[in-house]
């Protein structure tokens, strides 16, 4: 059969369109050439080899001379290269792109807020403080834990931080324990993490539905056993309704369940971890608060504890004294420590209160609500073309495998490149490593039906794609500005900064 | 709620389609006894305008209208407008690691202009694209160290910021309790810099690394030279910490070291209470295989036309797991892109302009602030920042200062109080000299009792 006659779907959601041609600022760079204008210097002007001696600079760093308007064209030229939420459905699972509402922009920025420095006395910071604090109350009655802390900067940070509090809650009873159970439907966070802390990680096996095997558990959880972590819904989108005695399990021997809140989307105002037996979890603001993801960060990724765990939060802790002020305690004896300088990415607190505030209880409830029902509304739209790994009901999130289309030779890399020129950013690939080619779709709730409808239907003609026409999903995307980069010689001869071509 | 982009009818008849008779039955599998059956007990939905109002209200019980003389980490400088112009834009904004290269282009060649940029000013062969802040970047430097030199004790001045060395014990306490090799810190001399004497004492045959703050905690610009060859003679590494990076335009690079840890908050990043802020590890080419967080590499597409990747991503925990160089997923992209536009408007000759306004602003304020007390470590190079010591309490002194809406020096006594009544001045390109004046004349005003010598 002849290529032209084979099928090749029509993108609904895009048409193809120029983009800017444009190099790197250095290759555009020419002495002299300016963007800056400092205002004139009214203090003696000072001689920087006298001040500085040994230590003064002789030569100075190689960075751009570009004029104001060819860096606005720079950064405006390498933003269009970009996919983004704000141009339409960004279904990564696991990582919850959701839409990021401007006016969290907007009070962020406000100068008393985005002035504030860390140290500037109390009484002149109570603003930051009752955003932390109201905050904190608003995460806790999400949540139903006891106690919280804002300080860590990301979600591995805070699961970072959450075992320390599991480690130091066991020393304090004597022993730190040295053991702490991931599922292999985890995170790759997550065994790093316990790494890190100094525990070995024991690797358990989920059961055939995905999720944990609690008999098989039940024999996992010994003496040593400090905690186990466990993501819930797990990576597979799935609510583990035999959580509580999950926990009873662990909490026999002693040991914590650590929950990984990654996909708080899913529960947020409908069930709450505190209720169902978790000891710590963490929260990802990026995700489920909607704080922007801005290329990979920041993040910000708070910590809540039952009352047990409390003594050993980071410090400070905010408190309210008696006139009604609010004051950083740093007198905590039993705490693990800093995890981070001053009280964490405090700009990710605005603007997820912001957020919390503009919904209510009802909003995130709805919320909540939307992000299930759209999962389980591709789920219903795919479930014939695509095979479903785990029949078990879905929460926020749906994963399918490839099964059906390698057998053209068509992986899951392969379909999410196509997807590309569908005009959507790819689902999340090869993830959970627990289903083999793994196609993993959280659409969120910010997608209307529409554009789900059109997600629905590139998806649907990929498939037919993949069994009439292999080759144009191998050699996608055809769209794009760089068709697929050779990653290989990329980690085999890095090349991680730019040289002036007679230097390289 | 405004957010969501579905009509009741479309809700209903999206369930119909999936064979739901009502959005419980999908979430039906949560045991009855776990869901909620109240509201939550959190503010009541808000209309966009009070939500602007609710912050406005708390911004204006902050400091508002005072001139500030504090560093200590977080410094206050000029952000160009363009800056924020570029973050806003929602293509940047909105868009996620760039895991799929093709359509993550502008990410992915804006960090390789980041990395290209830490390395030019650092003097530093490679740089990663960003980790949380400067402070734990720190505790993941020294890790690095650890594996590279298959040693595991370490030595860190007692002049490197207090935050920072707390967050390197947080890190360490459980590492410490299995190898039994604590932390030395070691302090500094009368010229505020580091004790070479006991720096030579402290470096063993077991020292991972020795890490110092330049310019330090005090301002003091530490003689780095010197302290690399005391490390590199036992086979150490030197890691260099630099809080104030725009100190680079006109302060010589840590070359020697082996490894840099930065804080990028002064190019062109709001203070905001202390975050998001953009830490960076840079090194010497050959450690690369070692360093914790993401780098963007170079690479060729199928038509050989130039294109950005995450790349080495084998030693990250989303490959490696429990092995991984570091559990660190998420970075700062965005506010690396923040002090990317702001290297980018400097520029070459505007980097080394800004720092030595810096420089001309604190020398001025410390021969002026220094009429009633004394200028600690005064022999020694600093950059912006510098100790005062006088016989006022710094509560004190302090309290006069925010009567006149000035905010003061950071008080040291928390931290080192063998320093007595010393205060941590900050002066950049935004103090004025009139405000460095106004503080001058309220200094000289201490109570007589107090100021007498």
């Amino acid at each position: 059969m002849n290529q032209k006659e084979k099928f090749s779907g029509t993108p609904r959601k895009v048409t193809a369109h120029l983009t800017q041609n444009e190099g790197l600022s250095f290759e555009k760079s020419a002495p002299g050439k300016k963007a800056y204008r400092l205002a004139p210097l009214d203090v003696p002007e000072v001689d920087a080899a006298s001040l500085l001696g040994d230590a003064v600079r002789s030569q100075t760093a190689e960075l751009p001379e570009l004029s104001e308007i060819e860096i606005i064209r720079h950064f405006t030229r390498l933003s269009t290269w970009n996919y983004a939420i704000d141009l339409g459905m960004y279904p990564l699972g696991s990582c919850t792109m959701k839409y990021n509402p401007r006016v969290n922009e907007f009070v962020s920025r406000i100068e008393g807020i985005a002035e504030a420095h860390p140290y500037q006395p109390e009484q002149l910071s109570q603003g930051s403080l009752g955003i932390m604090r109201l905050l904190r109350q608003c995460l806790l009655e999400i949540t139903g834990m006891d106690a919280i802390t804002l300080q860590p900067a990301a979600g591995a940070h805070g699961e970072f931080t959450g075992i320390l509090l599991v480690r130091a809650y066991h020393e304090a009873k004597g022993n730190p324990r040295r053991t702490v159970i991931i599922p292999d439907s985890a995170h790759g966070t997550n065994p790093a993490t316990a790494a890190i802390c100094g525990y070995e990680v024991v690797n358990f096996k989920s059961n055939a539905q995905g999720g944990i095997d609690v008999e098989a558990l039940a024999q996992a959880v010994t003496e040593e056993t400090a905690a186990l972590m466990l993501t819930n819904p797990s990576t597979i989108g799935v609510f583990e309704n035999e959580i509580h005695r999950i926990a009873d399990i662990l909490h026999a021997k002693g040991a914590l369940l650590y929950m990984d809140g990654a996909n708080m989307n899913a529960l947020c105002g409908k069930v709450r971890p505190g209720d169902f037996g978790v000891d710590v979890m963490h929260l990802n603001l990026h995700k489920t608060f909607s704080t922007p993801h801005g290329g990979g960060g920041p993040g910000s990724g708070p910590v809540a504890c039952k009352r047990i765990l409390e003594p050993f939060l980071p410090v400070p802790v905010i408190e309210e004294d008696a006139e009604g002020q609010l004051r950083l305690n740093y007198d905590r004896p039993q705490s693990v420590g800093r995890v981070r300088a001053f009280y964490g990415n405090f700009g990710m607190f605005v603007r997820a209160l912001a957020y919390i505030l503009a919904n209510g209880p009802d909003g995130l409830r709805q919320t909540t609500e939307d992000a299930v029902l759209n999962a389980n509304y591709i789920r219903r739209k795919l479930e014939d073309l695509y095979e479903l790994p785990y029949n078990t009901p879905s929460m926020h999130e749906v994963v399918f495998s490839d099964r059906r289309q390698t057998r053209n030779g068509v992986k899951t890399g392969d379909i999410a490149k196509r997807l590309i020129d569908y005009g959507f950013h790819p689902y999340t690939v090869s993830f959970p490593l627990i289903v083999p080619g793994a196609l993993m779709i959280e659409p969120t709730e910010s997608e209307s039906r529409e554009e789900l409808d059109l997600f629905v239907d590139a998806m649907r003609q990929i498939a037919r794609e993949a069994e009439e026409n292999p080759q144009i999903i191998l050699d996608a995307p055809h769209s794009t500005r760089v068709s697929r980069l050779d990653e290989t010689t990329a980690a085999r001869k890095p090349v991680l900064r730019w040289r002036r071509p007679e230097q390289a | 709620m405004r957010y969501l982009p579905k009509s009741p009818a479309e809700r209903a008849e999206m369930l119909r389609e999936i064979g739901a008779s009502s959005i419980d039955d999908l979430f039906a599998i949560i045991p009855e006894e776990y869901r909620l059956s109240r509201d939550l007990d959190i503010p009541r939905q808000m209309g966009e305008s009070e939500i602007v109002e609710h912050f406005k209200t708390a911004a204006a019980q902050n400091a508002n209208g005072y001139a500030s003389f504090l560093g200590a980490g977080v410094y206050r400088h000029y952000r160009p407008v363009i800056i924020d112009t570029i973050v806003q834009r929602g293509e940047f904004l909105t868009s996620y690691t760039p895991y799929q290269a093709e359509i993550t282009q502008g990410t992915l060649q804006a960090i390789f202009e980041f990395q290209t940029m830490i390395c030019e000013l650092t003097g530093m062969d490679i740089a990663n694209a960003s980790m949380y802040d400067g402070s734990t970047a720190c505790p993941e430097a020294v890790m690095m160290a650890m594996r590279l030199t298959g040693r595991d004790s370490v030595v860190v001045a007692r002049s490197v910021h207090p935050e920072y060395r707390e967050v390197m014990r947080t890190y360490a306490q459980h590492r410490e309790e299995i190898s039994g090799h604590a932390t030395r810190e070691i302090g500094y001399g009368e010229d505020g810099r580091l004790d070479p004497g006991a720096l030579e004492q402290a470096v063993t045959e077991q020292t991972a690394c020795v890490l110092v703050q330049s310019p330090n905690f005090f301002g003091v610009i530490e003689d780095i030279p010197a302290i690399a060859e005391i490390a590199h003679k036992k086979g150490a590494l030197l890691i260099v910490a630099i809080a104030e990076a725009i100190s680079l335009g006109i302060v010589r690079p840590p070359a020697e070291a082996d490894i840099v840890t930065m804080e990028a908050q002064s190019y062109g990043v709001a203070p905001s209470y202390g975050g998001p802020f953009c830490g960076v590890i840079a090194a010497k080419e050959k450690y690369v295989r070692q360093m914790p967080g993401r780098l963007v590499g170079e690479t060729k597409d199928r038509q050989g036309r130039r294109g950005f990747v995450l790349t080495l991503s084998t030693r990250e925990q989303h490959i490696r797991r429990e092995k991984a160089t570091s559990n660190i997923c998420t970075n700062q992209a965005l506010v690396a892109l923040m002090a990317t536009v702001f290297m980018t408007v400097y520029g070459k000759e505007g980097i080394r302009d800004l720092a030595l306004h810096n420089l001309a602003k604190a020398d001025y304020a410390a021969k002026r602030l220094t009429g009633n007390g004394r200028l600690l470590f005064a022999q020694s190079p600093r950059f912006n920042e510098f100790v005062l010591q006088t016989e006022e309490p710094a509560e004190q002194l302090n309290a006069r200062l925010l009567e006149n809406r000035i905010i003061g020096g950071v008080a040291l006594k928390r931290w080192y109080p063998e320093l007595g009544n010393a205060t941590l001045w900050c002066a950049t390109e935004l103090t004025t000299r009139e405000q460095i004046n106004q503080a001058a004349a309220v200094l000289a005003q201490a109570p007589a009792a107090a100021a007498a010598r």
